[in-house]
């Protein structure tokens, strides 16, 4: 059978099993639309988390991200795994014991105010979003690229399947579909990653692989060879950095506070029964997510080499079927400057911006680009989105492991796109109707607003996944940075300073969100030629300055909430009961 | 009823537990994988530079056994204070508590 067909069965069969458990999970109350009912086992929390976290972007761009920036791609790994020891130390335990459904809802209570209840949907919702659509996104590209079917449709279904299981079961459907998905990401990343790991360097461990000897009779170690070559090609070296300590330092700090402070992963540990259990369930977070985090290098340095060995200097005419085959979808495009009839690959963008190509076919087949060609000698456009999923076409791995990436895809993208959709509802249904506007509604009433608010996302992610607005790549930074400058001191300061009231923490969650938005703005929107160190405050780019828009709010609330009223006595007695794991109350008898 | 010396006290406990384990995820990210990841380098750790590998693949590792080690350290304090909640592993029961 073709890596096509097989594609159609895999897809068709796992998305049968996620309809299948939606079903049969399907939530009654709002107590199970929000939190599962709060009585999911640890180890199964654990693996929706990791699905709910592991996107898109974390199964299809990460290794390749990797794969091109070599050692500067570890403030991904480090911040997107080093945020969990945060959130089970400083966070997660203590929202369990508070006990209740949202993380507006602890913001709004804690700060005994509607007005702080409803900054927090806010940055919920700007961040929330902009997270959404590039899932969305995942999704039908995953579609065109394997199935031949277009973007549009993709989405559609995609659409249509998230619809089933997010609005019928709530967080219950999610969490039960979401262990199911994490096992077919994890199973979808691994297998390729141990042959690819086999085809190197006879190692099946990629993690182990990563350090060890190439096969190819150099004597050299994968990073070594590595090295080696792209300082041949002109490149730097693969194992060390081109940005700033302090830049580094800044994304790290930013992409783990950012983390721990995210809604739809918070929300996940308001699901398990009890506080010693919301500790344990980030612990196995952690480890399902570090099974996939610490195989991506691996990944991403196998892909690297092997994408130089089959593309550098290689005759057009004898170039492997794959390489046609994102050319022909316009992810990698090549530009014959010398004429040689050979792709020459070195540092630089071979022309200028994304590749546009003409009807045309050269002689020898290849897709003629009409853009102007730079100077320099590199002719070879590839977009890094495509490594994980060119992958095991490059390593000619058999056709049920190309089905199998695919499916993972699908499960990564549609995961998280559910997650996020749920807590965009429930913002709305329960924070802002239930708890604000709405005050007198009925369980039922609340219950039906959540599924009509889960259905008007998916619609409006839908959207922005078949017309994504230009910026939707660029705006990542966004939903990390916010989360660090808003939401993340909110939280802290709320569980371990009794003195914090609602003047101080109002204060420092706008002032955080203003300066971080304005700050990405002005160098993504506003001045995008201006975006260099030289500009930068302290040099730190707009990807880390959440990290600074932390330390804005931070101090903002401490001194703010000194000159102002002391907090209420209710709220201390709730502030020290939140501390005790001892009588933990279910989320529905508040 | 626990007394308020008696909360403060495992409140007190549970603060030096975290600082602890959280100066150990400071070292190896910020330190170990940032900070001094050039002068690490120089060091050959398994085919790895060990800045590198503690960069991309130790700091992780590290991060997954503090978490655990909370887990079980936190269990210990929560049963030394009286403030566990291991009683509450069924429904019925957590009702009574309310």
């Amino acid at each position: 059978m073709d890596a096509q067909t097989l594609t159609y069965i895999f897809v068709a069969f796992t998305f049968s099993v996620y309809i299948g458990i939606a079903i049969w999970s399907r939530a009654g109350t709002t107590n199970e639309f929000y939190v599962a009912g709060g009585g999911v086992p640890p180890v199964l929390n654990g693996m929706a988390t990791a699905a709910d976290w592991m996107s898109a972007a974390s199964f299809i761009s990460m290794a390749g991200i990797i794969a091109f920036a070599g050692y500067d791609a570890s403030v991904y790994l480090m911040g997107w795994t080093g945020g969990y020891v945060i959130l089970a130390m400083l966070l997660a335990p203590y929202l369990r014991k508070f006990g209740q459904f949202t993380v507006p809802d602890f913001i709004g209570t804690r700060y005994y105010s509607s007005t702080a209840r409803v900054v927090a949907v806010v940055c919920l919702i700007l961040i929330s979003f902009t997270y959404v659509a590039g899932q969305m996104r995942g999704v039908g590209i995953v579609f065109s690229q394997f199935l031949n079917i277009p973007i549009f449709w993709g989405v559609i279904v995609g659409m249509a399947i998230v619809f089933v299981y997010a609005v019928l079961g709530g967080m219950k459907g999610i969490t039960y579909t979401q262990v199911a998905q994490f096992c077919v990401l994890m199973f979808a990343y691994l297998v390729p990653a141990i042959f690819i790991s086999m085809l190197v360097t006879g190692i099946p461990i990629p993690q182990i692989g990563l350090g060890a000897q190439v096969l190819d009779g150099s004597g050299l170690s994968v990073l070594e060879k590595l090295d080696r070559t792209l300082i041949d090609l002109g490149f730097g070296a693969y194992t060390e950095g081109s940005k700033s300590t302090i830049d580094v330092f800044a994304i790290t700090m930013a992409l783990m506070i950012g983390t721990a402070g995210l809604p739809h992963v918070i929300v996940r540990f308001f699901t398990v029964p009890k506080v010693s259990d919301a500790r344990k369930s980030a612990g196995y977070a952690l480890l399902f997510i570090a099974l996939i985090y610490t195989t991506a290098p691996a990944v991403g340095a196998f892909a690297r080499i092997n994408f130089i060995d089959n593309v550098h200097n290689a005759e057009y005419a004898d170039i492997p079927a794959w390489f046609q085959s994102w050319e022909n979808i316009g992810l990698i495009g090549w530009e014959d400057k010398n004429g040689d009839g050979k792709i020459q690959y070195a540092p630089g963008a071979p022309f200028q911006g994304k590749p546009t190509f003409s009807d045309q076919r050269r002689a020898d087949g290849s897709r003629e680009i009409t853009n102007a060609a730079t100077d320099n000698t590199n002719e070879v456009y590839v977009d890094r989105d495509i490594m994980v999923l060119a992958n095991p076409e490059i390593a000619a791995l058999p056709a049920w492991v190309i089905a199998l990436v695919a499916a993972g895809g699908l499960a990564a993208a549609l995961s998280t796109a559910a997650g996020l959709l749920l807590v965009i509802s429930t913002a709305i249904s329960h924070d802002l109707l239930k708890k604000t506007f709405a005050k007198g509604i009925s369980d039922k009433q609340e219950l039906f607003y959540a599924r009509v608010a889960a259905a008007t996302a998916i619609g409006i992610a839908g959207y922005l996944g078949i017309d994504p607005p230009g910026f939707v790549a660029q705006v990542v930074a966004f939903a990390f940075g916010l989360a660090a400058a808003s939401l993340f001191p909110a939280i802290l300061l709320g569980i371990f300073d009794r003195r914090m009231n609602k003047e101080g923490a109002i204060t420092g969650m706008l002032a955080g969100l203003i300066f971080s938005f304005s700050y990405i703005a002005f160098f993504k929107f506003v001045a995008p030629e201006m975006n260099t160190a030289e500009y930068w405050l302290f040099g730190i780019s707009p990807e880390g300055i959440g990290s600074i828009g932390a330390v804005v709010n931070f101090t903002l609330a401490f001194v703010v909430s000194r000159l102002t009223p002391d907090v209420p006595a209710e709220v201390v007695a709730m502030v020290n009961n939140i501390r005790i794991p001892k009588g933990v109350n279910k989320p529905s008898m508040h | 009823m626990m007394n308020e010396e008696n909360n403060d006290a495992y409140w007190k406990a549970n603060i030096r537990l975290m600082l602890i384990l959280l100066s150990i995820w400071f070292l190896v990210s910020f330190v170990f994988g940032i900070l001094l990841v050039d002068t690490l380098n120089q060091i050959q750790f398994f085919g790895f530079k060990l800045g590198f590998w503690w960069a991309q693949q130790g700091s992780i590792y590290v991060f997954i056994v503090l978490i655990f080690t909370y887990t079980v350290m936190m269990q210990s304090i929560d049963r030394k204070f009286g403030v566990s909640d291991d009683d509450e592993d069924d429904t019925s029961k957590n009702e009574e508590v309310q």
